[in-house]
Order: structure tokens, then C-alpha cells, then sequence
């Protein structure tokens, strides 16, 4: 067992018939147990990456080793996609049963899990992300937060040491994107479990461990949430925009009238209501 | 007048059978020419039943919808033309393209009006300027572009019909930043070059506290709220329990108040509180 879950060398990745690199030259390590979100603009090659983590595309250029195992061997690639599961963008595209359970059921039957095994893993897989209740319902009837986190289930099912979720709330309502990451803080509890979140919403990115930016299928930026979204300017830069609460802070900053620059990592809504309220209080005790 | 007026409008899915589901409720509403208006309400409000009646894909259970005065069930002719007068983009309408060109994808609105050739193709590349589709796409399959590209060109298509009534249903829904920005001012330019009307449906309450004048709030199937922005998100509390949102800009106003600060009136953009804040600080005794 290697600290990193997920190593990266090198990397390259173009794909056919186009000249650009999507990933052009990569060298990053995922730690067992991290929460790691990966930011970037549409094109960026964030999802690419995302894909070369669990040998849906292997390297053109480099390697990419998940657990010590390199994604090019072919006959290592099933225990490649059970290290590392994988839930898309649209839930519809996702879902293959016609009852919830069933759903979730697909993938250990297809790894030839026995019965009582895929009975117990079903169960708990719907109970962490709670869609326990809806066990027996047609997916299809079912909102997309809820969608999605039954496709969340079903890569729970397989027990992976790591999830990748690319872009999982991205076709969803306020109610659903709160659901599916309130799920994917959960999957975090308990075992260890090790998530990449891929995301173009800052927001999202505010509770991970860390957070990588990606542009041009380079990695731009690499540090936690806080060091990373109080370089504004950096971030702009890369056609990103920082979360309001930091906007916020930035553009007091940039008045020149406060006294002293204000954090810039000050980043939830309760956090940076102390940054300011902070400032005002002192001024009034002189 | 308002050029759109809707009177008692109730909808109802598959009457009559054990399926039979209300979406929209007794809603009457007016819309100004020229307004921009935000819709919000969460999945299954019944925003998207009572925006498909605007342009007649729909035809209430109860209610009328007038366009101009005439009631759009009125006669065939009247329901012809609304379908050109009020555009209506649908939620991922890259979805939708099925030309073999990008240019005849966004002819096909224009074409069905029974324009001539020259006039069609006068409008397909206006409205392919005015949302940044670039001539050289013309000729491309549609499947040929990225996702953001085709959803300009859906949007085009709609334009070309140079609709009194434009509305989009979340035209932004999974695109980046930029990607939405653009998209965005691409719809401000139209509604400022051409005057027309729009109705913006959006999951992002950033975004419409921002360009909307007035906000219509459906919960429900009725409309439970219809204001200003300032109107609407100073109830960030009953907002919040419907399931909506708040701007994040009402959201650190309503914490900087619990600390202390005084905040005279409701915030829903990051840049006014901003203003506000100093102009605190500045009236409060200048150099701290």
C-alpha cells in the first residue's frame, strides 16, 4: 500500500485526430483518504484527467499508476475500475434498471459478488447516501439529486477505495446540488474513502482538502481551498471567478480606505461576515 | 400595455386519470414590453408548464393567455404566428439541433415562417453574430461542436425568428463561468438592440438579482411572489424555505446584520454591498 492512491507521471494525454494535448504534461499524486477538488473551465482538461484516472483513456505520454498498478495493463484494467469508481455528469445516462435497488445491484452482480453480499452492500450503499427509502422505486421517476445519488449508490456498491465524481451537479436544481454534495461530504465518514470532486463551481470546492486548478491541460494552481481562492488575481486570470465571499473582500480591499487589507481566505458566508464585522468593531473601540 | 397578459391560467396533467396532477394553479399575470424578467422556483414549481403556454405549445385546462391583447387560442392564425413571436429556449437545447449544417439548423425557424431566402439568410447571421457563433461554423455538422457552441446555436435559431418575446429556460445550466457570462450579455445585447422582452428562467439567484427588473417566484404551481429584486430576496427567510436560494451578497448582509453592522436595506449583489459597506465605514468617522 502506497500513501497516494492515485500517481500521476508525466502525463499526456491528446486526443484522435486533434493536435492540442487536452493534458499536456501532468505530474500529480492523490493521497489516501483526501478530498481533492479539481477546478477548471470548460476545456481545461479536467475531465480528461479525470478519465485517465481510472483507465477509461490511458496516457499517450506517461503513466498513471492507481494503487501500483499501471492503467495500460490491460489484464489489471478490472481491478483498475473497482479501485476507482466513477459517476458522471447526467444522471439519466447512468441508470440502467428499472427499480432502484436493482440499479444499484449492477455492478457487484456483474463482479460476480454473491447474493447475501450484494443484498448487505445494496443496502448500505443506499442508506449513506439516503436513498434507502426509495429502494423499490423507478428511477426514472425519481428528481436528479436523487438521480444522481442512486448512481452514487451504485459505484458505492462496488466498494472502491476511491470515488471520481465529474461534474455531478452540474445539470441539477439548488435542492438537488445540496443533496449530492451533502452525499459526497458523507462518503468522506468512516472509511477512508478517497473523493476527487471534478467541479466548475467554486462553491463546491470550499470543504475539500484540496484544491487543484487546472488550464490548458496543465495544473495552474495546487494548494488548499483557502490558499488557493485568495489569488484573485491569478484566478481571473484563468477565466475563473472567486466565490462572492471573497469578491467581496477583495473589493474592500482594493478601496484603499480600510485600515488593513482584509483575509482574502475568510471563504464561507459566517467567515467572512466576522472579517468585516471584525474590522468595523475595532475602529469603534478607539 | 403589457404585451403579455395571462388571466386565471390552471393546467392540468392527464385529467381524469389516476395521474391527474395540477402543475399550474389560478395564475394571472402581466408582462410589460421590453421588461426582463427573472423566474425562479424549484424543480416541479410549474414554471416550465406556465412558460410553455406563453408561446401555445400548451393550451390551459382554464385561463386565457393574451399576447398583445388577442387571446392566442383566439384562431389558427393567431396561434400560428405566436409560435414566432414568443421564442421559447428550452433547458439544454443543444439537445434539440438535428441539421445536417449549423446554418440550416438555425434557418429551420425562419424557414417555417415562409420567408424568402434572402431574408432567411439576412436573419440566420444576425442571429448567429448576435450569440457569437462564428461564421466559419456555418457549414459544420452541428455534432461538430463543443457543448457551449451548440448552445449558442440553439439559441440562435430561436433569434432568427426575431421573437417579441424571448424566453430561455436556464440558458446557463451547466456551463462555466465564462461560458455563462457570455452567454448572458449575449441576451442583454439582443433585448438592447432589439427591445424585446425577456423571460430569464434561472437556478443562479446571482445571476438574476443582477440583470433582472422584476422577479416572479413560483411555488407550488401560483406565483407567490412578483417584485423587484429588492422586493423578493428582502424574504430571503420564506425563500429559503421553499427550497430556493439567496444571493450570496443577501446572505453575508443578513450575517454582517446578526454581528452588528447596520444594514439599512435589503442587498442582493456582491458590488452594492460593497459600496454600501464603505460608505458605512466612510460616514462613521473616516480614517479609523
Amino acid at each position: 500500500m502506497t500513501e497516494s492512491i492515485i500517481q500521476m507521471e508525466g502525463l499526456r494525454f491528446a486526443y484522435p485526430d486533434s493536435e492540442r494535448s487536452a493534458v499536456a504534461g501532468v505530474d500529480l499524486q492523490i493521497a489516501r483518504g483526501s478530498f481533492v477538488a479539481v477546478l477548471g473551465h470548460n476545456g481545461s482538461g479536467k475531465s480528461t484527467l479525470s478519465k485517465l484516472m481510472n483507465g477509461i483513456l490511458v496516457p499517450t505520454e506517461g503513466r498513471v499508476l492507481v494503487n501500483g498498478v499501471d492503467t495500460r495493463d490491460e489484464s489489471r484494467l478490472l481491478e483498475v475500475r473497482r479501485t476507482v469508481g466513477m459517476v458522471f455528469q447526467n444522471p439519466d445516462n447512468q441508470i440502467v434498471a428499472s427499480v432502484v435497488e436493482d440499479d444499484v445491484a449492477f455492478a457487484p452482480e456483474n463482479l460476480g459478488v454473491e447474493p447475501a453480499e450484494i443484498r448487505q452492500r445494496v443496502d448500505e450503499a443506499l442508506q449513506r447516501v439516503g436513498m434507502y427509502a426509495f429502494r423499490l422505486h423507478a428511477p426514472h421517476l425519481l428528481s436528479g439529486g436523487q438521480k444522481q445519488r442512486v448512481a452514487i449508490a451504485g459505484v458505492l456498491a462496488m466498494r472502491p477505495d476511491c470515488i471520481i465524481l465529474d461534474e455531478p451537479t452540474a445539470m441539477l436544481d439548488p435542492i438537488g446540488r445540496r443533496e449530492v454534495l451533502g452525499a459526497v461530504r458523507e462518503l468522506r465518514r468512516g472509511r477512508g474513502m478517497t473523493v476527487v470532486l471534478i467541479t466548475h463551481h467554486m462553491e463546491e470546492c470550499i470543504y475539500a482538502d484540496r484544491l487543484i486548478v487546472m488550464s490548458g491541460g496543465r495544473v495552474e494552481m495546487d494548494g488548499t481551498p483557502r490558499q488557493v481562492f485568495s489569488q484573485v488575481e491569478k484566478l481571473r486570470g484563468l477565466g475563473l471567478t472567486v466565490p462572492e465571499t471573497v469578491s467581496l473582500l477583495d473589493g474592500l480591499n482594493r478601496s484603499g480606505i480600510l485600515p488593513a487589507p482584509l483575509p482574502l481566505d475568510a471563504l464561507t458566508v459566517a467567515e467572512c461576515a466576522d472579517a468585516v464585522a471584525d474590522v468595523f468593531r475595532r475602529r469603534e473601540k478607539k | 400595455m403589457p404585451i403579455l397578459s395571462v388571466e386565471h391560467l390552471t393546467h392540468v396533467y392527464s385529467q381524469g386519470t389516476p395521474f391527474e396532477k395540477t402543475a399550474v394553479r389560478d395564475v394571472s399575470l402581466s408582462i410589460n414590453q421590453g421588461e426582463l424578467v427573472g423566474i425562479i422556483g424549484h424543480t416541479g414549481s410549474g414554471k416550465s408548464t406556465f412558460l410553455q403556454h406563453l408561446n401555445g405549445l400548451l393550451k390551459p385546462t382554464a385561463g386565457k393567455v393574451f399576447l398583445d391583447g388577442e387571446d392566442i387560442h383566439g384562431s389558427r392564425d393567431m396561434l400560428h404566428s405566436v409560435r414566432f413571436r414568443v421564442g421559447l429556449v428550452f433547458q439544454y437545447p443543444e439537445y434539440q439541433l438535428f441539421e445536417e449544417t449549423v446554418f440550416r439548423d438555425i434557418a429551420f425557424g425562419p424557414g417555417n415562417m415562409g420567408l424568402a431566402a434572402e431574408e432567411i439568410r439576412e436573419r440566420v447571421l444576425e442571429a448567429a453574430a448576435f450569440v457569437g457563433v462564428d461564421e466559419g461554423w456555418m457549414e459544420l455538422s452541428p455534432l461538430e461542436l463543443s457543448g457551449g457552441q451548440k448552445r449558442r446555436v440553439a439559441i440562435a435559431g430561436v433569434i432568427a425568428m426575431r421573437p417579441a418575446v424571448l424566453i430561455l429556460d436556464e440558458p446557463t445550466a451547466g456551463l462555466d463561468p465564462a461560458g455563462r457570462e457570455s452567454i448572458l450579455q449575449n441576451i442583454l445585447d439582443y433585448r438592447r438592440r432589439t427591445g424585446a422582452t425577456v423571460l430569464l428562467v434561472s437556478h443562479s439567484m446571482d445571476d438574476v438579482a443582477r440583470l433582472a427588473d422584476r422577479l416572479v417566484v413560483f411555488h407550488n404551481g401560483a406565483v407567490v411572489m412578483d417584485g423587484a429584486p429588492a422586493q423578493v430576496f428582502d424574504r430571503a427567510e420564506e425563500l429559503k424555505e421553499m427550497g430556493l436560494t439567496v444571493p450570496a451578497a443577501t446572505e453575508i448582509a443578513l450575517a454582517l446584520r446578526q454581528r452588528g453592522i447596520d444594514i439599512p436595506e435589503s442587498i442582493y449583489t456582491t458590488k452594492y454591498l460593497q459600496k454600501l459597506l464603505l460608505s458605512l465605514w466612510e460616514s462613521a468617522g473616516g480614517e479609523g
